[in-house]
């Protein structure tokens, strides 16, 4: 089957004649078989990509003796788990009944369709969205450079307009709900997320709804 | 007229090309190949859109579907088998010099201290079965026996060490390392059905230890801002 051709090459020079040999053939066929063998093999076993990774920064324990004495949170919406159902509150806290006079807080459910948790959070996150955007026209005119775009992007993220989600859950809520709401607080550009600990007033709203 | 030569033999097809290829494609998948590393458990990560790829030297936690964790830390065999040797004097547990050498080998584990030497004389496929079939409980995280709290924090130490002396042999030669390079990464790796209570205790962990800056894997989803 394969040979190797001789393609000439034959010394006439000197006039000595040498009987005519016939054209050496390897065969290749095993050789072929082991390459592709091998091909196959390290085809099926690689990965090529790594892994990819989602960082988050938790917020550090408070020392003890200095926990923060629940200061108010402009901006904030509170996002509450159950398993794989979603809740939510703007603003404070209010139990029923407090002393500021304020009506009680009530949960509202959305889901994790583009058209649930990722609209409302659009919405809400308007201020830096439109930031962005109008950064992103500038950067794509070429009027700032990409280190200032950081910059700006980065500070319209902290700034005090911006919006702030809270992350509760409860014992039901499994890890993949967790991630998807990081994942949709990711890419509504969402500077400031804090996973807290949910408390007995939240639960007992949470378990109102899911209880049903 | 020409005369119409019979051919002799079967019809030659010239192959080296063919070889060429071949061979050039095994020497690239060679190379680049990067082998699935043999893991204690599947896990079924949750996807995301961060298109981060995974760090060089991480201390890795994975939090299966049971909710059971395990610990595993990347890099040489010698900052694992110092690991092991700093656990054996906390918990007061003696391993034998080839059990130390078994836990330099492995990619992650999940099982008690007090089972470890025993993990450690298993093969690897009484491992998996081990954990397979629920015959540990994996690592504690309870607050009041909080082995995976030593296990990182020893882990990170040792990183810490075989870092720091990359660190200064990369200096030696004359680059501009940065230092946050060489600092070991702390990655989760949680199941997406796992509940987020057990992912918690592992967090929570790591917030103790004033380890804050967390990274989960994900799989890789289409980012719907670039689709528009």
């Amino acid at each position: 089957m394969a040979q190797i051709q001789d393609t000439g090459g034959q010394d006439h020079k000197g006039g000595k004649k040498r009987p005519k040999r016939g054209i050496p053939t390897v065969d290749m066929t095993p050789m072929v078989d082991l390459a592709f063998l091998l091909l196959t093999f390290f085809v099926m076993t690689s990965t090529f990509s790594k892994p990819k990774v989602m960082s988050l920064v938790y917020p550090a324990k408070p020392e003890p003796g200095q926990e923060n004495k629940n200061s108010e949170i402009n901006n904030a919406v509170t996002f509450l788990l159950s398993e794989d159902r979603i809740f939510y509150y703007q603003e404070m806290f209010y139990p029923e009944g407090n002393d500021k006079g304020k009506p009680a807080t009530q949960l509202e459910e959305t889901d994790f369709s583009p058209q649930g948790v990722r609209k409302l959070l659009t919405n809400l996150n308007r201020f830096v969205l439109e930031k962005k955007a109008g950064y992103d026209q500038e950067l794509k005119r070429g009027q700032i450079a990409d280190s200032t775009y950081l910059r700006l992007v980065r500070e319209a993220k902290g700034d005090n307009a911006a919006l702030k989600v809270l992350i509760k859950t409860d014992d039901m809520a499994t890890c993949g709900n967790f991630i998807d709401l990081i994942d949709e607080l990711k890419i509504a550009d969402i500077g400031v997320i804090a996973p807290v600990d949910i408390t007995a007033d939240e639960l007992k709203l949470v378990k109102a709804k899911t209880d049903k | 007229m020409a005369k119409i030569s019979k051919p002799k033999s079967a019809p030659a097809i010239d192959m080296t090309p063919m070889v060429d290829l071949a061979f050039l494609l095994v020497t690239f998948f060679m190379l680049s190949a990067n082998f699935r590393t043999d893991e204690v458990v599947q896990v079924d990560t949750p996807s995301s859109i961060s298109e981060m790829t995974m760090p060089e030297n991480v201390v890795l936690i994975t939090v299966d579907q049971g909710g059971r964790v395990y610990f595993g830390v990347s890099g040489k065999e010698e900052a694992k088998q110092n690991l092991l040797k700093r656990m054996s004097e906390k918990y007061k547990i003696p391993f034998s010099p080839e059990q130390i050498a078994t836990f330099g080998s492995l990619t992650d584990f999940g099982c008690t201290i007090q089972e470890m030497p025993a993990f450690l004389n298993m093969t690897g496929d009484e491992r998996k079965r081990f954990v397979s079939e629920g015959k540990t409980m994996a690592i504690p995280t309870d607050s009041t026996n909080n082995q995976l709290k030593d296990w990182i924090n020893f882990g990170n130490m040792e990183m810490l060490a075989v870092g720091e002396k990359a660190y200064f042999e990369a200096k030696d030669r004359g680059l501009e390392p940065n230092i946050n390079e060489f600092k070991p990464k702390f990655v989760l790796k949680v199941d997406s059905k796992a509940e987020y209570l057990y992912a918690k205790k592992v967090i929570e962990t790591f917030r103790d230890l004033k380890l804050s800056n967390l990274n989960f894997i994900t799989s890789l989803e289409a980012d719907p801002r670039k689709a528009q």
